[in-house]
Protein backbone atom coordinates (compact mmCIF):
# COMPACT_ATOMS: atom_id res chain seq x y z
CA UNK A 1 0.00 0.00 0.00
CA UNK A 2 2.79 2.42 1.14
CA UNK A 3 4.30 1.30 -2.02
CA UNK A 4 2.52 2.05 -4.88
CA UNK A 5 1.59 5.58 -2.89
CA UNK A 6 5.09 5.90 -3.21
CA UNK A 7 5.20 5.13 -6.87
CA UNK A 8 2.26 7.19 -6.96
CA UNK A 9 3.49 10.38 -6.02
CA UNK A 10 7.19 9.82 -7.67
CA UNK A 11 5.71 9.59 -11.22
CA UNK A 12 3.07 12.59 -10.30
CA UNK A 13 -0.02 10.29 -11.62
CA UNK A 14 -2.71 12.32 -10.12
CA UNK A 15 -1.04 15.40 -11.55
CA UNK A 16 -0.81 13.89 -15.11
CA UNK A 17 -4.44 12.73 -14.71
CA UNK A 18 -6.08 16.37 -14.10
CA UNK A 19 -3.65 17.30 -16.75
CA UNK A 20 -5.17 15.37 -18.94
CA UNK A 21 -8.83 15.87 -17.94
CA UNK A 22 -7.89 19.76 -18.36
CA UNK A 23 -6.54 19.11 -22.12
CA UNK A 24 -9.85 17.65 -22.65
CA UNK A 25 -12.03 20.71 -20.94
CA UNK A 26 -10.07 22.62 -23.43
CA UNK A 27 -11.69 21.32 -26.19
CA UNK A 28 -15.41 21.22 -25.08
CA UNK A 29 -18.42 23.58 -25.82
CA UNK A 30 -18.59 26.72 -23.22
CA UNK A 31 -21.14 26.69 -20.14
CA UNK A 32 -21.06 30.57 -20.06
CA UNK A 33 -23.12 33.05 -23.12
CA UNK A 34 -21.21 35.95 -24.57
CA UNK A 35 -23.25 38.35 -22.74
CA UNK A 36 -23.35 41.57 -24.57
CA UNK A 37 -23.96 39.77 -27.59
CA UNK A 38 -25.94 36.75 -26.57
CA UNK A 39 -28.37 36.93 -23.35
CA UNK A 40 -29.79 33.89 -21.39
CA UNK A 41 -33.42 33.00 -21.37
CA UNK A 42 -36.06 35.05 -18.85
CA UNK A 43 -38.77 33.52 -17.48
CA UNK A 44 -42.44 35.39 -18.35
CA UNK A 45 -42.65 36.35 -14.55
CA UNK A 46 -38.95 38.27 -14.54
CA UNK A 47 -39.39 41.26 -12.50
CA UNK A 48 -37.38 43.88 -14.14
CA UNK A 49 -37.85 47.51 -15.33
CA UNK A 50 -41.44 48.65 -14.68
CA UNK A 51 -43.75 49.91 -17.49
CA UNK A 52 -47.42 51.61 -17.13
CA UNK A 53 -49.47 49.93 -19.87
CA UNK A 54 -52.22 51.07 -22.27
CA UNK A 55 -55.20 49.88 -23.42
CA UNK A 56 -55.42 49.06 -27.29
CA UNK A 57 -56.78 52.04 -28.40
CA UNK A 58 -54.23 54.31 -26.62
CA UNK A 59 -56.26 55.03 -23.42
CA UNK A 60 -53.71 54.38 -19.92
CA UNK A 61 -54.63 51.64 -18.07
CA UNK A 62 -54.43 53.15 -14.68
CA UNK A 63 -57.56 54.35 -13.01
CA UNK A 64 -55.27 55.64 -10.17
CA UNK A 65 -57.04 53.41 -7.36
CA UNK A 66 -53.51 53.53 -5.75
CA UNK A 67 -53.14 49.50 -4.57
CA UNK A 68 -49.83 49.77 -5.75
CA UNK A 69 -48.49 52.99 -4.11
CA UNK A 70 -50.45 51.20 -0.48
CA UNK A 71 -48.48 47.93 -1.13
CA UNK A 72 -45.42 48.87 -2.16
CA UNK A 73 -43.03 47.90 0.78
CA UNK A 74 -40.11 50.61 -0.31
CA UNK A 75 -42.83 53.00 -0.55
CA UNK A 76 -41.09 53.80 -4.13
CA UNK A 77 -44.39 54.98 -5.65
CA UNK A 78 -45.81 58.21 -5.56
CA UNK A 79 -49.81 59.19 -7.38
CA UNK A 80 -51.62 62.39 -7.38
CA UNK A 81 -54.66 61.96 -8.84
CA UNK A 82 -57.85 64.34 -10.62
CA UNK A 83 -60.83 63.84 -12.08
CA UNK A 84 -60.33 64.08 -16.17
CA UNK A 85 -62.95 66.35 -18.43
CA UNK A 86 -64.38 63.07 -19.21
CA UNK A 87 -65.63 62.52 -15.53
CA UNK A 88 -62.89 59.49 -15.20
CA UNK A 89 -60.36 59.21 -12.88
CA UNK A 90 -56.63 59.08 -14.16
CA UNK A 91 -53.30 59.91 -12.69
CA UNK A 92 -51.34 63.16 -12.72
CA UNK A 93 -48.57 62.16 -11.20
CA UNK A 94 -47.23 58.53 -11.36
CA UNK A 95 -43.17 58.51 -9.82
CA UNK A 96 -41.33 55.49 -9.10
CA UNK A 97 -38.34 55.62 -7.37
CA UNK A 98 -35.78 53.09 -8.84
CA UNK A 99 -33.46 53.08 -6.24
CA UNK A 100 -35.92 52.70 -3.67
CA UNK A 101 -37.39 50.00 -5.04
CA UNK A 102 -36.72 46.70 -3.91
CA UNK A 103 -38.09 44.86 -7.13
CA UNK A 104 -40.70 42.66 -5.41
CA UNK A 105 -43.27 42.69 -8.01
CA UNK A 106 -46.14 43.42 -4.96
CA UNK A 107 -47.42 46.20 -7.30
CA UNK A 108 -47.52 44.46 -10.23
CA UNK A 109 -49.74 41.64 -8.12
CA UNK A 110 -51.76 44.59 -6.83
CA UNK A 111 -52.70 45.94 -10.12
CA UNK A 112 -56.33 45.18 -11.08
CA UNK A 113 -56.02 46.59 -14.53
CA UNK A 114 -52.55 45.62 -15.15
CA UNK A 115 -51.36 48.98 -15.76
CA UNK A 116 -48.48 48.89 -14.08
CA UNK A 117 -45.73 45.73 -14.58
CA UNK A 118 -42.11 44.48 -14.52
CA UNK A 119 -41.13 44.09 -18.12
CA UNK A 120 -38.05 41.92 -19.08
CA UNK A 121 -35.59 44.62 -19.35
CA UNK A 122 -32.73 44.61 -16.55
CA UNK A 123 -30.26 46.99 -18.73
CA UNK A 124 -31.11 50.71 -17.08
CA UNK A 125 -28.53 51.75 -15.52
CA UNK A 126 -27.40 54.99 -15.66
CA UNK A 127 -24.75 57.41 -14.55
CA UNK A 128 -26.46 59.85 -12.49
CA UNK A 129 -29.23 59.70 -9.59
CA UNK A 130 -31.63 61.74 -11.17
CA UNK A 131 -32.41 59.77 -13.99
CA UNK A 132 -33.67 57.05 -11.83
CA UNK A 133 -36.62 58.77 -10.72
CA UNK A 134 -39.02 57.64 -13.13
CA UNK A 135 -41.81 59.79 -14.02
CA UNK A 136 -45.00 58.68 -15.42
CA UNK A 137 -44.60 59.96 -19.10
CA UNK A 138 -41.08 57.65 -18.66
CA UNK A 139 -43.26 54.72 -17.41
CA UNK A 140 -45.71 55.00 -20.24
CA UNK A 141 -43.02 55.27 -22.96
CA UNK A 142 -41.39 52.18 -21.58
CA UNK A 143 -44.95 50.83 -21.75
CA UNK A 144 -44.93 51.97 -25.89
CA UNK A 145 -41.96 50.26 -26.01
CA UNK A 146 -41.93 46.93 -24.59
CA UNK A 147 -45.98 46.47 -25.57
CA UNK A 148 -45.79 43.18 -26.96
CA UNK A 149 -43.35 41.43 -24.85
CA UNK A 150 -45.43 43.08 -21.62
CA UNK A 151 -48.54 41.32 -23.13
CA UNK A 152 -47.22 37.90 -24.17
CA UNK A 153 -45.41 37.56 -20.85
CA UNK A 154 -48.60 38.20 -18.98
CA UNK A 155 -50.73 35.63 -21.60
CA UNK A 156 -47.74 33.19 -20.77
CA UNK A 157 -47.87 33.64 -17.16
CA UNK A 158 -51.96 33.26 -16.80
CA UNK A 159 -52.44 29.75 -16.09
CA UNK A 160 -50.45 29.31 -13.18
CA UNK A 161 -52.35 32.54 -11.28
CA UNK B 1 30.34 60.88 -35.07
CA UNK B 2 31.47 56.97 -35.38
CA UNK B 3 30.79 56.60 -31.45
CA UNK B 4 27.33 57.66 -31.93
CA UNK B 5 26.89 55.44 -34.64
CA UNK B 6 28.30 52.43 -32.73
CA UNK B 7 25.67 53.35 -29.90
CA UNK B 8 22.45 53.92 -32.34
CA UNK B 9 23.26 50.37 -33.65
CA UNK B 10 23.65 48.70 -30.62
CA UNK B 11 19.80 50.27 -29.41
CA UNK B 12 18.39 49.46 -32.64
CA UNK B 13 19.40 46.18 -31.62
CA UNK B 14 18.08 46.42 -28.64
CA UNK B 15 14.96 47.81 -29.18
CA UNK B 16 14.71 45.05 -31.70
CA UNK B 17 15.07 42.33 -29.15
CA UNK B 18 12.97 44.68 -26.46
CA UNK B 19 9.60 45.47 -28.77
CA UNK B 20 8.53 41.99 -29.40
CA UNK B 21 9.30 40.66 -26.02
CA UNK B 22 7.31 43.63 -24.76
CA UNK B 23 4.57 42.75 -27.22
CA UNK B 24 4.56 39.13 -26.67
CA UNK B 25 4.01 39.51 -22.88
CA UNK B 26 1.03 41.17 -23.70
CA UNK B 27 -0.07 38.03 -25.72
CA UNK B 28 1.15 35.65 -23.38
CA UNK B 29 -1.20 37.47 -20.79
CA UNK B 30 -4.11 37.16 -22.78
CA UNK B 31 -2.91 33.15 -23.61
CA UNK B 32 -3.09 32.76 -19.64
CA UNK B 33 -6.25 33.86 -19.17
CA UNK B 34 -8.07 32.49 -22.45
CA UNK B 35 -6.53 28.71 -21.56
CA UNK B 36 -7.56 29.35 -18.01
CA UNK B 37 -10.86 30.17 -19.23
CA UNK B 38 -11.18 26.93 -21.56
CA UNK B 39 -10.15 24.71 -19.07
CA UNK B 40 -13.21 26.26 -16.70
CA UNK B 41 -15.50 25.85 -19.91
CA UNK B 42 -15.48 30.23 -20.08
CA UNK B 43 -15.08 32.16 -22.53
CA UNK B 44 -12.27 34.45 -21.25
CA UNK B 45 -11.47 37.76 -23.00
CA UNK B 46 -12.23 37.91 -26.56
CA UNK B 47 -13.94 41.37 -27.22
CA UNK B 48 -11.29 43.67 -27.88
CA UNK B 49 -9.95 43.04 -30.84
CA UNK B 50 -9.95 39.48 -33.13
CA UNK B 51 -10.17 36.83 -30.20
CA UNK B 52 -10.08 39.39 -28.24
CA UNK B 53 -5.81 39.71 -28.79
CA UNK B 54 -5.90 43.27 -27.97
CA UNK B 55 -7.19 42.92 -24.48
CA UNK B 56 -3.82 43.30 -22.45
CA UNK B 57 -3.16 46.51 -24.78
CA UNK B 58 -6.78 47.99 -23.71
CA UNK B 59 -5.51 46.38 -19.68
CA UNK B 60 -2.42 48.87 -20.43
CA UNK B 61 -4.07 51.70 -21.61
CA UNK B 62 -6.02 51.59 -18.50
CA UNK B 63 -3.81 51.61 -16.09
CA UNK B 64 -1.94 54.27 -17.55
CA UNK B 65 -5.23 56.44 -17.03
CA UNK B 66 -5.57 55.42 -13.67
CA UNK B 67 -4.24 57.31 -10.51
CA UNK B 68 -0.85 56.85 -8.71
CA UNK B 69 -1.54 56.20 -4.92
CA UNK B 70 1.49 56.30 -3.08
CA UNK B 71 0.94 55.54 0.88
CA UNK B 72 1.77 58.51 3.48
CA UNK B 73 3.45 55.89 5.03
CA UNK B 74 5.79 54.28 2.73
CA UNK B 75 9.07 54.95 2.01
CA UNK B 76 8.78 56.83 -1.38
CA UNK B 77 11.83 56.39 -3.21
CA UNK B 78 11.83 52.12 -2.51
CA UNK B 79 8.23 52.31 -3.18
CA UNK B 80 8.49 53.35 -6.54
CA UNK B 81 11.96 51.75 -7.04
CA UNK B 82 10.57 48.56 -6.74
CA UNK B 83 8.14 47.79 -9.86
CA UNK B 84 11.23 49.78 -11.93
CA UNK B 85 13.49 47.30 -10.56
CA UNK B 86 11.58 44.00 -11.01
CA UNK B 87 10.36 44.91 -14.96
CA UNK B 88 14.19 45.96 -15.57
CA UNK B 89 15.43 42.76 -14.12
CA UNK B 90 13.36 40.91 -16.36
CA UNK B 91 13.70 42.18 -19.35
CA UNK B 92 17.72 42.57 -19.48
CA UNK B 93 18.06 38.76 -18.69
CA UNK B 94 17.00 38.37 -22.61
CA UNK B 95 20.42 39.80 -23.64
CA UNK B 96 21.67 36.66 -23.55
CA UNK B 97 19.10 34.44 -25.12
CA UNK B 98 20.26 33.29 -28.70
CA UNK B 99 17.75 32.60 -31.19
CA UNK B 100 19.73 30.96 -33.02
CA UNK B 101 23.65 30.73 -34.23
CA UNK B 102 23.57 34.43 -35.26
CA UNK B 103 21.18 36.13 -33.47
CA UNK B 104 22.23 37.03 -30.02
CA UNK B 105 22.34 40.40 -28.74
CA UNK B 106 25.24 40.01 -26.23
CA UNK B 107 27.16 36.22 -26.48
CA UNK B 108 29.04 36.37 -23.40
CA UNK B 109 30.80 32.90 -22.21
CA UNK B 110 29.12 33.06 -18.87
CA UNK B 111 26.10 33.24 -20.42
CA UNK B 112 23.89 30.59 -18.09
CA UNK B 113 25.86 32.41 -15.00
CA UNK B 114 24.07 35.87 -15.84
CA UNK B 115 20.90 34.44 -16.47
CA UNK B 116 21.12 32.72 -13.12
CA UNK B 117 22.56 35.83 -12.01
CA UNK B 118 19.53 38.45 -12.79
CA UNK B 119 16.69 35.86 -11.63
CA UNK B 120 17.97 36.17 -8.10
CA UNK B 121 18.31 39.52 -7.77
CA UNK B 122 14.19 39.78 -9.23
CA UNK B 123 13.57 38.44 -5.90
CA UNK B 124 14.68 42.07 -4.70
CA UNK B 125 12.19 44.01 -6.65
CA UNK B 126 9.45 41.62 -4.52
CA UNK B 127 11.39 42.51 -0.79
CA UNK B 128 11.69 46.42 -1.74
CA UNK B 129 7.71 46.77 -2.45
CA UNK B 130 6.67 44.75 0.53
CA UNK B 131 8.98 46.77 2.43
CA UNK B 132 8.43 50.00 0.93
CA UNK B 133 4.56 49.65 1.16
CA UNK B 134 4.80 49.90 5.01
CA UNK B 135 1.88 47.70 5.36
CA UNK B 136 0.95 43.95 6.96
CA UNK B 137 0.27 42.21 4.07
CA UNK B 138 2.54 43.35 1.71
CA UNK B 139 5.43 43.02 3.97
CA UNK B 140 4.53 38.97 4.55
CA UNK B 141 3.64 38.70 1.02
CA UNK B 142 7.17 39.75 0.33
CA UNK B 143 8.91 37.53 3.13
CA UNK B 144 7.19 34.64 1.89
CA UNK B 145 8.14 35.36 -1.63
CA UNK B 146 11.72 36.05 -1.04
CA UNK B 147 12.03 32.37 1.24
CA UNK B 148 10.28 30.39 -1.32
CA UNK B 149 12.48 32.10 -4.45
CA UNK B 150 15.59 31.29 -2.50
CA UNK B 151 14.40 27.74 -1.90
CA UNK B 152 13.41 27.05 -5.35
CA UNK B 153 16.58 28.90 -6.84
CA UNK B 154 19.01 26.43 -4.96
CA UNK B 155 17.56 23.56 -7.21
CA UNK B 156 17.76 25.58 -10.13
CA UNK B 157 21.08 25.74 -9.99
CA UNK B 158 21.81 22.33 -9.03
CA UNK B 159 19.78 21.22 -11.85
CA UNK B 160 21.75 23.49 -14.18
CA UNK B 161 25.08 22.26 -12.95
CA UNK B 162 23.53 18.80 -14.42
CA UNK B 163 23.03 20.37 -17.78
CA UNK B 164 26.48 22.18 -17.48
CA UNK B 165 28.07 18.70 -16.63
CA UNK B 166 27.02 17.55 -19.98
CA UNK B 167 27.64 20.48 -21.82
CA UNK B 168 31.18 21.27 -20.63
CA UNK B 169 30.44 25.49 -21.09
CA UNK B 170 28.79 27.84 -19.45
CA UNK B 171 28.12 29.88 -23.07
CA UNK B 172 24.18 29.22 -24.11
CA UNK B 173 25.11 29.10 -27.28
CA UNK B 174 26.77 25.78 -26.29
CA UNK B 175 24.79 24.02 -24.28
CA UNK B 176 21.91 24.50 -27.30
CA UNK B 177 24.85 23.01 -29.77
CA UNK B 178 25.91 20.06 -27.29
CA UNK B 179 21.92 18.87 -27.99
CA UNK B 180 21.99 18.16 -31.71
CA UNK B 181 22.43 14.78 -31.21
CA UNK B 182 20.02 14.13 -28.26
CA UNK B 183 17.69 16.77 -26.20
CA UNK B 184 18.46 17.07 -22.68
CA UNK B 185 14.75 16.09 -21.97
CA UNK B 186 15.53 12.23 -22.65
CA UNK B 187 18.82 11.50 -21.02
CA UNK B 188 17.38 14.40 -18.43
CA UNK B 189 13.99 13.57 -17.72
CA UNK B 190 13.74 13.98 -14.17
CA UNK B 191 15.60 17.09 -14.27
CA UNK B 192 13.31 18.78 -16.57
CA UNK B 193 10.51 17.71 -14.12
CA UNK B 194 11.61 19.63 -11.36
CA UNK B 195 12.97 22.43 -13.22
CA UNK B 196 9.46 22.66 -14.58
CA UNK B 197 8.28 22.68 -11.04
CA UNK B 198 10.99 24.90 -9.61
CA UNK B 199 10.07 27.54 -12.35
CA UNK B 200 6.82 27.62 -11.06
CA UNK B 201 7.81 28.38 -7.44
CA UNK B 202 10.38 30.89 -8.73
CA UNK B 203 8.14 32.90 -10.75
CA UNK B 204 5.15 33.00 -8.13
CA UNK B 205 2.58 30.69 -10.31
CA UNK B 206 0.20 28.59 -8.94
CA UNK B 207 0.28 26.17 -7.04
CA UNK B 208 3.14 28.33 -5.70
CA UNK B 209 1.40 31.76 -5.52
CA UNK B 210 1.56 32.20 -1.55
CA UNK B 211 3.14 35.47 -1.75
CA UNK B 212 0.01 36.94 -3.22
CA UNK B 213 -2.44 34.47 -1.66
CA UNK B 214 -5.49 36.07 -1.83
CA UNK B 215 -8.04 34.76 0.95
CA UNK B 216 -4.89 35.78 3.23
CA UNK B 217 -2.52 38.31 1.71
CA UNK B 218 -5.24 40.43 -0.30
CA UNK B 219 -2.39 40.40 -3.18
CA UNK B 220 0.57 39.97 -1.46
CA UNK B 221 3.20 42.98 -2.31
CA UNK B 222 1.16 44.30 -4.72
CA UNK B 223 -1.64 45.18 -2.20
CA UNK B 224 -0.41 48.89 -2.25
CA UNK B 225 0.30 49.11 -5.71
CA UNK B 226 -2.28 50.98 -8.12
CA UNK B 227 -1.91 52.24 -11.87
CA UNK B 228 1.21 51.78 -14.17
CA UNK B 229 3.26 50.57 -11.03
CA UNK B 230 0.89 47.43 -10.42
CA UNK B 231 0.49 47.11 -14.71
CA UNK B 232 5.42 47.31 -14.34
CA UNK B 233 4.89 44.04 -11.56
CA UNK B 234 2.90 42.29 -13.66
CA UNK B 235 4.61 42.74 -16.55
CA UNK B 236 7.82 42.16 -14.85
CA UNK B 237 6.25 38.54 -13.61
CA UNK B 238 4.70 37.56 -17.15
CA UNK B 239 8.42 38.56 -18.66
CA UNK B 240 10.35 36.83 -15.66
CA UNK B 241 7.25 33.84 -16.70
CA UNK B 242 8.59 33.67 -20.59
CA UNK B 243 11.92 33.66 -19.33
CA UNK B 244 11.96 30.94 -17.06
CA UNK B 245 10.33 29.07 -20.17
CA UNK B 246 13.02 30.27 -22.56
CA UNK B 247 15.60 28.98 -20.24
CA UNK B 248 13.67 25.49 -20.18
CA UNK B 249 13.39 25.45 -23.75
CA UNK B 250 17.03 25.92 -24.22
CA UNK B 251 18.39 23.90 -21.35
CA UNK B 252 16.26 21.29 -21.96
CA UNK B 253 14.20 21.48 -25.67
CA UNK B 254 17.19 22.12 -27.99
CA UNK B 255 17.21 25.96 -27.87
CA UNK B 256 16.63 26.84 -31.77
CA UNK B 257 17.07 23.50 -33.38
CA UNK B 258 14.39 22.05 -35.53
CA UNK B 259 12.98 18.52 -33.71
CA UNK B 260 14.36 16.63 -36.78
CA UNK B 261 16.62 17.45 -39.28
CA UNK B 262 15.16 16.63 -42.09
CA UNK B 263 13.24 18.08 -45.18
CA UNK B 264 10.23 20.47 -44.18
CA UNK B 265 11.40 21.10 -40.56
CA UNK B 266 14.78 22.70 -41.20
CA UNK B 267 13.49 25.29 -43.56
CA UNK B 268 11.83 26.76 -40.72
CA UNK B 269 14.34 29.27 -39.01
CA UNK B 270 15.67 28.78 -35.64
CA UNK B 271 13.98 31.86 -34.09
CA UNK B 272 10.20 30.13 -34.64
CA UNK B 273 11.38 26.56 -33.02
CA UNK B 274 12.30 28.87 -29.91
CA UNK B 275 9.09 30.53 -29.90
CA UNK B 276 7.27 27.36 -30.56
CA UNK B 277 9.25 25.69 -27.61
CA UNK B 278 8.37 28.66 -24.92
CA UNK B 279 4.94 28.76 -25.89
CA UNK B 280 4.55 25.12 -25.54
CA UNK B 281 6.43 25.27 -22.03
CA UNK B 282 4.03 28.12 -21.45
CA UNK B 283 0.80 26.35 -22.46
CA UNK B 284 1.81 23.94 -19.67
CA UNK B 285 2.17 26.78 -17.13
CA UNK B 286 -1.49 27.77 -18.08
CA UNK B 287 -2.58 24.36 -17.76
CA UNK B 288 -1.02 23.59 -14.67
CA UNK B 289 -2.58 27.43 -12.86
CA UNK B 290 -5.79 25.98 -14.50
CA UNK B 291 -5.55 22.48 -12.42
CA UNK B 292 -3.92 22.41 -9.41
CA UNK B 293 -4.80 24.19 -5.85
CA UNK B 294 -2.57 26.07 -3.35
CA UNK B 295 0.34 24.78 -1.45
CA UNK B 296 0.50 25.19 2.43
CA UNK B 297 3.53 27.33 3.12
CA UNK B 298 5.32 24.77 4.82
CA UNK B 299 4.41 21.97 2.71
CA UNK B 300 6.16 24.67 -0.31
CA UNK B 301 9.49 24.65 2.17
CA UNK B 302 9.33 20.88 2.07
CA UNK B 303 8.87 20.12 -1.29
CA UNK B 304 11.40 22.46 -2.18
CA UNK B 305 14.66 21.94 0.63
CA UNK B 306 13.30 18.21 1.52
CA UNK B 307 12.95 16.49 -1.92
CA UNK B 308 13.79 18.84 -4.71
CA UNK B 309 17.06 19.56 -2.85
CA UNK B 310 18.06 16.19 -2.34
CA UNK B 311 17.12 14.56 -5.05
CA UNK B 312 18.54 16.93 -8.03
CA UNK B 313 21.99 16.53 -6.00
CA UNK B 314 21.58 13.30 -6.22
CA UNK B 315 21.39 13.02 -10.07
CA UNK B 316 24.22 14.96 -10.50
CA UNK B 317 26.18 12.64 -8.80
CA UNK B 318 24.67 10.25 -10.88
CA UNK B 319 25.33 12.42 -14.00
CA UNK B 320 28.59 12.98 -13.25
CA UNK B 321 29.81 9.15 -12.25
CA UNK B 322 27.94 7.75 -15.51
CA UNK B 323 30.21 10.84 -17.44
CA UNK B 324 32.98 9.29 -15.92
CA UNK B 325 32.51 5.71 -15.98
CA UNK B 326 31.70 6.09 -19.82
CA UNK B 327 34.56 8.77 -20.69
CA UNK B 328 31.67 11.17 -22.31
CA UNK B 329 33.17 13.72 -19.86
CA UNK B 330 32.75 17.07 -22.30
CA UNK B 331 36.60 18.40 -21.79
CA UNK B 332 37.90 21.12 -24.35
Amino acid sequence: MKFSRFLKTILMVDFLVGLFIAVKELFKSKKTINYPFEKGKISPRFRGEHALRRYPNGEERCIACKLCEAVCPAQAITIESSEREDGSRKTTRYDIDMMKCIYCGLCEESCPVDAIVQGPNFEFSTETREELYYTKEKLLDNGDRWENILAANIKADNPYR
Amino acid sequence: MEYLNIIFQEVYKILFLLVPVLVSVAMIVWLDRRVWAFVQKRQGPNVVGPFGLLQSLADALKYIFKEIIIPASSNKVVFILAPIVTMTLALIAWAVIPFSETQVLADINVGILYLFAVSSLGVYGIIMGGWASNSKYPFLGSIRSAAQMVSYEVSIGIIIINVLLCVGSLNLKDIVLAQQDLWFVIPLFPMFVIFFISALAETNRPPFDLPEAEAELVAGYQTEYSGMMYAMFWLGEYANILLMCAIGAILFLGGWLSPLEIYPFNLIPGAIWLILKILLLFFLFALVKAIVPRYRYDQLMRLGWKIFLPFSLTWVVLTASYLFYFNLLPIN
